[in-house]
């Protein structure tokens, strides 16, 4: 089997004995040229792999910082095609770094799924999360998606009982994600005991590897979840620095780089 | 026709909560064992003799069911045309059909051992149905209102509050049902343990399209019932409004293998269906996935759903439920739309002739009947949904009216 971007991302880390940082930002947020120099600068800054929101106008799941993150998106023009484009330039200078797409499936369904996961994996899209995708729609994106090369990367969750959690891990490839509470993103902090409990069911049923996210802000969250899995997920903490309304772009930038190589001493 | 079809228009969904391409289960893993366990608590109840007695007994002797199939005589010789009866679910308990469905989902909810109940609410007519049964059934409840919506429906927010429910006003979004809706989920998900979500329309993931659609068909059995005893014979045609198109179901599916049963649905066309002022999903939307199910929706090209315009905050939703997104492309039924101006008109003609203020969601199906009936013979029959009383909206129509109140 062909390794995947995603897959010596995580052999890399092993092999270093090291735990993995995702780091989430919306593309377009808060506009397209931004997300485009933060897209780049995120690796040297200690991005390990890198979740790009698509915009949607209802993200269900999602706390204030992703809506008002998505909202700021669309405002500023971003569309799916634009979407694609960003990972197509990103990908002109780093043919590294992971990149996985997440949002919500209508934008796709309209911008048609064949020719969305052509167009995916042409500019360089290595994984894709789809909140509204549970096992049981596998055959609207899923399964092709995994025929293309592109891994599904599946959301377990605390409510994911040990029934379910087969039919969760059957179609997951690239890693599987943990959220670490029953909310939505950027809300409570996790229980620690309770996601540590929950790891060691999940990985007496998988070899994936196990992302932590939801709810993880600071360099202490980073340090505690890195501890019980192999990689840690933080979004929220950082598209609610990316407000535009009394910020130049460029302290933007700043600001969430500096963001992320704090966040990375976590791990 | 092909043999399913010759079967049974009723069959719907399959086990995978689908109506054709339409419905499914498109939300996220925290709420998928939610709605697995959900539907088979359902699934359970729905044989349960005990469960329907009760739900019986308290359609009968709380919500005042079943409404009087009234015959709308000044209205019938004002037209000219068709025979036309009113389905009266505007007497019911709460003023609406909402509480038909609210009843069969908090008498589930309780079976569940649920103790924390939340809802979405547009109009105001299901948050006030949903606090209704809250408070007969002592469980503390929440209620997602759009701010836009709280604004123009303010006599429905007070009865939700003197019922002891909590209204949390929506900002997101435009503030409007959608985003109502979108909150009442993200609760869900935070509160996974105790919470029942009584959704209040024939939408959302499955088992709520079917389980809604089943709790109202009470008004479709009790009419086929009547007309049966006042015409000895099925009527031509059924109409109801359509915001997510529970009320319309709720009337139609009964009959839907009654062939020679004609049935229109009619979608809020706002400002007109040409313009982008309206909720006339089924007439100019497309269809895509949001609140947990694939349907006809407004958005843009982009798949970013578009706000919906409606002079009736009940109707002002950008989807419709899927049941009716398959009933429109297999053509059972037919979609039309009507503008908030003939609604408004069809408001002042029903009033005036027939002593009935309704509100503004059925004013739409009404318009649509002063449309059509006079073109029709008078040994015609048509029955129109009166889903809704118009206290709610005076204030509203009032200022539409220039009239002070």
């Amino acid at each position: 089997m062909i390794k995947t971007r995603i897959d010596k991302c995580f052999d890399i880390l092993k092999a270093k004995n090291k735990k993995g940082l995702v780091t989430f930002i919306t593309a377009g947020d808060p506009n397209y040229k931004t997300s485009l120099e933060i897209l780049k600068r995120l690796p040297s800054a200690g991005a390990n792999m890198i979740e790009l929101g698509m915009p949607f106008t209802d993200p269900m799941a999602d706390g204030p910082a992703i809506q008002a993150s998505s909202l700021r998106a669309l405002k500023s023009g971003q569309n799916m095609i634009k979407t694609l484009e960003l990972v197509r330039e990103f990908r002109e200078t780093n043919q590294e770094t992971p990149i996985i797409l997440m949002g919500y499936y209508n934008p796709i369904y309209a911008y048609g799924n064949d020719q969305f996961l052509e167009d995916a994996f042409r500019v360089g899209v290595d994984g894709l999360i789809i909140v509204d995708l549970p096992p049981e729609e596998d055959d609207e994106l899923c399964l092709k998606a995994i025929e293309m090369g592109i891994s599904f990367i599946r959301l377990a969750t605390p409510t994911t009982d040990e029934k379910r959690l087969g039919s969760v891990l059957k179609n997951t490839s690239g890693f599987l994600y943990y959220v670490s509470i029953s909310g939505i993103t950027g809300t409570a902090t996790p229980n620690i005991n309770k996601v540590k409990d929950a790891i060691i069911r999940i990985k007496n049923n998988t070899d994936l590897p196990i992302a932590i996210g939801f709810g993880v802000k600071t360099k202490q969250n980073v340090e505690d979840m890195s501890k019980i899995a192999d990689a840690v997920i933080v979004g929220s903490a950082l598209v609610s620095l990316m407000n535009n309304e009394d910020k130049t772009d460029a302290s933007i930038i700043k600001d969430v780089l500096d963001k992320v190589i704090e966040l990375g001493k976590g791990l | 026709m092909d043999n399913e079809q010759k079967n049974s228009y009723k069959s719907g969904p399959d086990e995978n909560g689908r109506f054709g391409i339409f419905g499914g289960r498109f939300v996220a893993e925290t709420l998928m064992p939610l709605i697995l366990e959900l539907e088979k608590s359902y699934n359970k109840a729905k044989e349960d003799i005990e469960f329907l007695e009760e739900l019986n007994e308290l359609n009968s002797k709380y919500a005042g069911r079943p409404s009087p199939l009234y015959y709308a005589e000044r209205l019938t010789e004002h037209l000219g045309g068709a025979k036309i009866y009113f389905k009266r679910d505007e007497l019911n308990h709460t003023g609406s059909h909402k509480i038909n469905n609210c009843l069969g989902q908090i008498l589930l909810a309780r079976r569940m051992g649920k103790k924390r109940i939340i809802a979405e609410t547009g109009a105001g007519q299901h948050g006030v149905a949903v606090a209704t049964v809250a408070a007969r059934f002592g469980l503390p409840c929440v209620i997602y209102m759009g701010a836009t919506d709280i604004e123009r429906q303010k006599p429905n927010l007070f009865r939700m509050k003197l019922l002891g429910a909590e209204v949390i006003p929506v900002t997101s979004g435009t503030g409007t049902l959608k985003d109502a809706m979108n909150e009442a989920l993200r609760d869900w998900v935070t509160n996974v343990d105790d919470t029942f979500y009584i959704i209040g329309t024939v939408a959302g993931p499955h088992p709520y399209p079917a389980m809604v659609r089943d709790f109202q068909s009470v008004i479709g059995t009790e009419a086929k019932e009547q007309i049966l005893s006042a015409e000895g014979r099925l009527p031509d045609y059924l109409m109801a409004c359509i915001g997510g198109g529970s009320n319309a179901m709720g009337l139609f599916y009964p009959f839907l293998d009654d062939v020679s049963v004609e049935m229109i649905g009619v979608e809020a066309g706002g400002k007109g269906v040409e313009t982008e002022e309206h909720c006339a999903s089924l007439t100019a939307g497309k269809p895509g996935v949001l609140h947990g199910n694939r349907t006809y929706l407004l958005q843009n090209s982009d798949g970013q759903i578009t706000e919906g315009h409606s002079i009736s905050a009940g109707l002002d939703y950008p989807g419709i439920g899927p049941e009716h997104a398959w009933l429109k492309d297999i053509g059972r039924v037919q979609y039309v739309a009507i503008t908030d101006q003939e609604a408004l008109e069809a408001f002042k003609v029903c009033t005036r002739l027939e002593g009935i203020i309704p509100a503004l969601e059925p004013s739409h199906a009404i318009a649509h009947l002063i449309k059509i009936a006079p073109e029709m013979s008078r040994d015609k029959l048509i029955i129109v949904n009166l889903c809704g009383r118009g206290d709610k909206d005076i204030f509203a129509i009032a200022e539409h009216l220039n009239m002070a109140i």
